[in-house]
């Protein structure tokens, strides 16, 4: 469903070239969920803006549905594919309520019924009818994030972009979102990617991993090799030994 | 632990007046340190961090402290004065804060941030107070000191930035470091090397050592002694090594809400809040 072939990313700035991503390519198959981890700067997030269209990939590196992708996109490949952003103060508009974010997209892409949609969306991501006249602030973390997933399914996308979904939340917290996001893609059927700088997050909801430092990918392994610490690369098997715990000797 | 606890604290309360009435953010808590590591852990907003405030005078007004007792080394820290205050800080009682990006100063150099508070302490140069500074560097593992003390704190990294944060905690040679989670904002092969800086600190110096987080694997792995916090109370307290096997419901509930690498599970368990554990 998604292909990646030798994508690319460099940004120039002052006559200065950086390469935040090099020469990354990987499949993913319909249905499936992929995961990218990797440490700050290591360009995760940078290659998944680049899949979302957010970010210039280099030419002829992104196939999506077997069509080729760059920045400009239509608006049915838009409602193909949605994003949910790491950070859910950052990510909704502050002096707009819960109603109004989610009716923004609805309107733009021209969907009639309006009202049942929203009522529908929020019940899918388990809040009740009465936080959809609510602002950002009066909703605590958790809801927040419920109210991105809302709005990037309310267009019933069928691929899901997720960014470091739960590192700005609470581990209590962080569980009931990485079961909604689990239960939601087998009622919707998505193919997601999910990015998280957490081995155990990306453990727990994929099938496939990729590993990345400084810009490129260093492996790609399954989830069983990556629990049974079988990592080919000496870096997978330091995030690995690091995510365990602290020990003195390492 | 054969002479008096670094710390011993007695309930414990800190409120926050406000117009929808006061509120609670620590409650009757009470517990003693000797030179340790002592972990807290509990969520956003569960108290932890206003804890380590209140130990160091540091809970802007309105906010009231109250307790029976709070003694640093027998001497007590309730009703000091900001002069009493300012000899306690740095000097005896020290505190690393989460973000280097925002608890450095950013317009002024590493060295002579670092360098402040020896000087203000110690009556030395400023020569002497440079050499020390240098060493304080190369104590955190920072490969060059001498350029890293002429760089300003945007010019370093998330990992060095934190080092020399802990440096210039450091370099009045507390006795007491509180560290309010100093290894979040860090990518993980960094934490660790940021935790064996303050184990050597611990094991070398006999420093009491303070752990605020929201990770109860780094927690278990690093602490010897863990307090779990919820509602502004203390539910738990156990030896973190011990931890996997906590009594109370909240500490299970947390342990378990958490996706483990080498325990695969379909669906995470969900924290299921009892009201009484906040009564």
């Amino acid at each position: 469903m998604i292909e990646v072939r030798g994508l690319s990313v460099t940004f120039k700035n002052k006559g200065r070239a950086v390469k935040a991503v090099q020469n990354a390519s990987f499949h993913v198959a319909e249905g499936e969920i992929f995961g990218i981890v990797g440490e700050s700067g290591s360009g995760k997030s940078t290659l998944l803006k680049a899949i979302a269209g957010l970010i210039e990939p280099s030419p002829r590196s992104l196939l999506i549905e077997g069509q080729e992708m760059g920045v400009k996109r239509s608006k049915a490949d838009r409602k193909l594919m949605q994003f949910v952003f790491q950070d859910p103060y950052g990510s909704l508009h502050p002096r707009q309520t819960v109603d109004d974010i989610l009716r923004e997209p609805l309107i733009i892409h021209g969907i009639v019924d309006i009202d049942t949609e929203v009522s529908k969306a929020l019940a899918d991501v388990g809040l009740q009818p009465l936080h959809r006249y609510r602002y950002p602030h009066q909703l605590s973390g958790g809801q927040r994030q419920r109210v991105a997933i809302a709005r990037a399914l309310i267009l019933k996308p069928r691929i899901l972009l997720l960014d470091e979904p739960t590192s700005a939340l609470d581990v209590s917290i962080q569980a009931e979102i990485l079961n909604l996001i689990s239960n939601l893609r087998l009622t919707y059927q998505l193919t997601s990617i999910l990015v998280s700088h957490d081995l155990a997050v990306v453990a727990h909801l994929c099938s496939r991993i990729a590993v990345m430092r400084l810009g490129e990918i260093v492996e790609i392994l399954n989830v069983e090799d990556l629990r049974n610490h079988k990592a080919t690369q000496h870096y997978t098997s330091e995030l690995l030994a690091a995510s365990v715990g602290y020990s003195r000797t390492a | 632990m054969s002479e008096a606890p670094l710390i011993e604290v007695e309930d414990l309360n800190v409120t926050f007046p406000g117009r929808g009435g006061a509120t609670k953010a620590v409650r009757n808590i009470s517990f003693a340190l000797g030179r340790e590591r002592l972990g807290i852990v509990g969520e956003s907003g569960s108290g932890k961090s206003t804890t380590g405030r209140a130990l160091l005078g540091l809970i802007p007004a309105p906010g009231i402290v109250t307790a029976k007792q709070m003694h640093f080394k027998g001497q007590s820290l309730a009703g000091l004065n900001d002069r009493q205050w300012q000899e306690m800080r740095g000097q005896h009682i020290s505190m690393v804060m989460q973000d280097p990006k925002y608890s450095l100063n950013p317009v002024i150099k590493i060295g002579h941030q670092i360098q402040e508070t020896y000087l203000l302490h110690q009556k030395t140069s400023k020569e002497d107070a440079r050499q020390r500074a240098l060493m304080m560097l190369e104590a955190v593992k920072i490969r060059d000191p001498e350029a890293v003390y002429h760089l300003y704190p945007h010019q370093l990294s998330g990992g060095m930035g934190q080092r020399a944060m802990i440096a210039m905690m450091l370099i009045a040679e507390p006795e007491l470091l509180i560290a309010d989670e100093p290894t979040s904002a860090l990518d993980v092969t960094v934490q660790n090397e940021v935790l064996r800086i303050l184990d050597d600190l611990v094991t070398d110096r006999g420093m009491g050592l303070i752990f605020i987080s929201h990770n109860l694997t780094i927690v278990s792995s690093f602490c010897d002694r863990v307090l779990v916090m919820y509602g502004g109370r203390i539910v738990e307290e156990c030896k973190a090594s011990e931890l996997h096997r906590a009594k109370h419901p909240y500490t299970q509930a947390l342990i378990k809400a958490a996706p483990l690498l080498n325990h695969p599970v379909k669906t995470l368990s969900v924290v299921v809040r009892d009201v009484e554990w906040s009564r």
